[in-house]
């Protein structure tokens, strides 16, 4: 158990270093940073000074050791755009973040389990049909225009819910959290909604497919035949079975969505991490990118980890082939 | 049944809260609630010089002179202006008190010229004008400048005074250095004059301005606004949804393909004027060998005939029609009415004329045409790089082959500012009102965003007599003399000036300026 934990730490930590390397090296295509720094205005001896100044004339190469170097430090620098540090920005944001995603992966696990369970068992029910061919919308539309479509709906011609922004937050020490007022409910539902939508869709197709072909399975026919309620059948014996695709998934798939949440939280000004990302990208803010990238992929690094040591506690299996 | 019910009811309970949530906040005080794509960068007002801060700044911070939203000279914190042949002496307005009560004196009016003037300031450029501020009393300065200066006060509008005490204490007496390791207190923190005081900030969510009771200009502006709540919204459908539903009561910018619908919408308008940023290609001619093009051994472009070919064979008026929705002015110069030197004469566009441009061409020859690159922004400019698609198409049909780039903003502009490239889109604006500003980066052979490689030596010498000749006769001949130049010898090819749009709900009246900028102290909420 502790060298699997061990041997999948430096896998991590490997996974890490390219990410890093990779997407330090992709900055140098992003264009010129010290043209958004300075005005039309400024010369151009100025414009060298400041290049100079950051260390943009540097090999990619010493940019990378130097920026790693810091990082280990705990030093990811001062954005470019607003001048603050990258550290504590990215802690600022994290909450919004973080809580869109739990959100979205509640609606997603929650909805996804539910209609994937009923449209497993009652297969040829109009609704089953329904819910299967509306799903289709959830994987084959864009999120941003899910989110858009959602925003004219209930916020323009409904009004009943805000369009965007983050709103109705209580500060928990240094964590802002939306799920303590109304009005921080109201205003992450739409982008939680538009965030789980594609999730959801394939937590639903998985759940279905696997209930399909779990209930074919012998054990059910006796747990039948034992005159086990419906009920049990379904959810204790059918379910529980059909499990560990579904963790899989679910566990690549929050990284996922911490990576899909730039789009949804750009269309609805969430002030997470994702669009203090694209903010950056459009500025050529180097700090943030590096870092955000970094961050991302030690989000999924430890998400990894976390569905691979879940295995164990599911599957016996696992556990017995491990050692 | 009893599902539907409580469904139901739980909806209307939802609308009435945020109904009365709505009502609550009209009731409390004129509340100016505005959005636009990008937030400010900064609170400081000398560390970047971007229109989004500038405009938020301004509400916050005031400068000596200032423009009113039809762009006249105003005075603001200084009450009169006189010129001296070495400089010009500024009266300063009495009893003028910053956010945090100090009062605001000459010492401040030098301080905040030193800040400005310093390594780290992003406003050096405007206000090295600026030699030296000598103090004669403690409400009177003179600005010395190097030689006479016909145009100072233009050049001051956005040079922010801020008080040396609080920058003392708070450790801001420069602006913020790009290699600095920590946040300096004047990114989150500010300490104007101006009509409005920062009560809270959370940069890219939600700013929040009230109005300052110790300002001087109580009274004597129609404004009626007591607070400021700024919403910056990235998307721009989610930011027309903001207005749509009621949730903003003012859109900066807001997408041009969307006007028609906003202003259809009961209880939303939209205002238009022209803005002063032009926008137009040039063409390098200055190397002997373009880049990009078949062309090897020479360069068309050092043709003016080729020059002319370009220019007569882009349907401008298309351009404006089609692209552009209607909301764009076809001119044949690169900068706009209400800068001094644009003139009716000037100003019509060359003619469209693509059988006279293929017969330059043949003449120039180069009756087959040629290649050529041409670099365009994708995210700067109104329709940018659609205004680029359809030039490439009209182009075409006078044999010129052209290939598009069209890339971000931060990887076009270098490719001008180091002169590698061949044909580009570039607009200009001008801050100053003045052609000096056009002349000196755009045409001037050294200038800073030339990479044209224009170099006419009487255009070179009128840009720099112009900085020192103080006679408006004689400067603005001078002036309309090198715009004749230029308008023979066409190193750029204009297009159109820029129309800016703005959209507010049907009671908010607020001034629409050419130069972009929301200014609060005229806005009436009805």
């Amino acid at each position: 158990m502790l060298s699997f934990i061990l041997r999948r730490l430096a896998q991590s930590l490997l996974v890490m270093a390219v990410v890093s390397a990779i997407s330090f090296s992709l900055f140098n295509f992003v264009g010129d940073p010290v043209n958004n720094m300075v005005g039309q205005d400024a010369t151009r001896e100025d414009r060298v000074r400041i290049r100079n100044e950051l260390g943009l004339n540097d090999p990619v190469l010493t940019q990378y050791f130097r920026f790693m170097g810091n990082a280990l430090q705990a030093d990811f620098g001062l954005s470019y755009r607003i001048k603050r540090p990258v550290d504590e920005l990215i802690i600022e944001r994290l909450p919004a973040t973080l809580e869109l995603v739990f959100a979205s992966a509640v609606i997603a696990l929650v909805l996804g389990i539910t209609a994937g369970v009923y449209t497993g068992i009652r297969r040829n029910s109009w609704l089953s049909r329904s819910i299967l061919s509306v799903s289709l919308v959830g994987v084959s539309l864009p999120t941003f225009i899910i989110g858009i479509g959602l925003i004219y709906l209930f916020a323009v011609i409904l009004r009943w819910l805000p369009s965007s922004g983050r709103s109705g937050v209580v500060e928990l020490g240094w964590w802002k959290t939306n799920f303590l007022t109304l009005d921080g409910w109201r205003s992450i539902i739409l982008p939680a909604l538009t965030l789980s939508l594609f999730q959801m869709t394939m937590i639903l197709r998985l759940v279905r497919a696997e209930m399909l072909e779990v209930m074919q399975a012998d054990f059910i026919k006796f747990a039948r035949a034992r005159g086990l309620a419906e009920r049990a059948i379904n959810f204790t014996h059918a379910l529980k079975n059909t499990l560990v695709p579904v963790i899989t998934i679910i566990g690549i798939n929050i990284g996922g969505l911490i990576a899909f949440s730039v789009i949804t939280e750009t269309v609805f000004q969430w002030p997470g991490t994702g669009l203090m990302f694209i903010q950056a990208v459009d500025f050529v803010d180097v700090p943030i990118m590096a870092a955000y990238l970094c961050f991302v992929a030690l989000m999924f690094v430890v998400v990894n980890l976390v569905v691979d040591l879940l295995y164990f506690a599911i599957d016996p299996r696992i556990r017995i082939r491990g050692r | 049944m009893r599902h539907y019910l409580t469904k139901g009811a739980m909806m209307a309970g939802v609308s009435a809260l945020a109904l009365g949530l709505a009502a609550q906040n009209a009731l409390a005080e004129n509340v100016l609630r505005w959005t636009s794509q990008g937030d400010a960068l900064t609170l400081d007002p000398m560390s970047q010089n971007e229109g989004p801060t500038n405009t938020m700044n301004g509400m916050i911070y005031e400068s000596l002179v200032t423009r009113d939203a039809g762009m006249t000279l105003q005075p603001e914190l200084a009450e009169s202006w006189t010129s001296a042949p070495d400089g010009w002496t500024f009266k300063l307005r009495e009893g003028v008190k910053f956010h945090d009560g100090a009062d605001f004196t000459a010492e401040d009016v030098v301080f905040s010229f030193e800040r400005a003037k310093s390594e780290s300031s992003d406003f050096k450029e405007q206000a090295k004008a600026v030699a030296s501020v000598e103090v004669i009393d403690d409400y009177t300065v003179k600005l010395v400048t190097d030689g006479p200066n016909p145009i100072l006060p233009n050049q001051l509008t956005s040079i922010y005074m801020v008080d040396k005490g609080w920058a003392e204490t708070n450790n801001v007496v420069l602006p913020q250095d790009f290699a600095a390791k920590e946040e300096t207190y004047s990114v989150r923190n500010a300490n104007g004059t101006g009509p409005f005081m920062v009560t809270s900030r959370a940069p890219d969510e939600l700013t929040v301005l009230s109005a300052f009771d110790g300002w001087w200009g109580k009274g004597q502006f129609p404004g009626n606004v007591d607070k400021i709540e700024y919403r910056p919204i990235a998307n721009a459908a989610t930011r027309v949804a903001a207005l749509l539903s009621g949730e903003v009561d003012f859109v900066l910018d807001p997408p041009l393909q969307d006007l028609k619908r906003i202003e259809a919408t009961d209880g939303l308008k939209i205002t238009t004027v022209a803005q002063i940023r032009s926008i137009f290609f040039g063409m390098d001619q200055g190397v002997d060998e373009l880049r990009s093009s078949n062309i090897k051994g020479e360069n068309p472009f050092k043709d003016v005939r080729v020059r002319e070919a370009i220019n007569l064979s882009i349907d401008k008026a298309a351009i404006q029609r089609v692209v552009m929705e209607g909301l764009s002015f076809p001119t044949g110069m690169i900068t706009p009415p209400g800068v001094l030197g644009n003139t009716p004469d000037n100003d019509p566009p060359y003619p469209y004329d693509p059988e006279k441009a293929k017969a330059l061409l043949a003449e120039a020859g180069y009756p087959d045409g040629f290649s050529i690159q041409l670099d365009c922004p994708n995210n700067r400019y109104n329709n940018d790089e659609k205004i680029c698609q359809a030039a490439v198409a009209m182009l075409a049909k006078v044999g010129i082959d052209v290939s598009l780039s069209a890339i971000p903003k931060a990887q076009h502009f270098p490719k001008i500012q180091n002169r590698t490239t061949d044909f580009y889109l570039l607009g200009w604006g001008v801050p100053t009102l003045d052609s000096h500003y056009v002349f000196s980066y755009l045409l001037d052979k050294e200038g800073s965003w030339n990479a044209t490689g224009y170099d006419n030596a009487r255009v070179n010498e009128i840009t720099g007599m112009i900085t020192t000749e103080t006679d408006i006769e004689t400067r603005t001949a001078l002036i309309t003399e090198a715009w004749g130049i230029i308008k023979e010898e066409m190193p750029y090819a204009p297009i159109h000036h820029q129309v800016i749009a703005w959209a507010m709900a049907a009671g908010v009246e607020a001034p629409i300026a050419a130069d972009d900028g929301l200014r609060p102290r005229y806005v009436v909420m009805n």
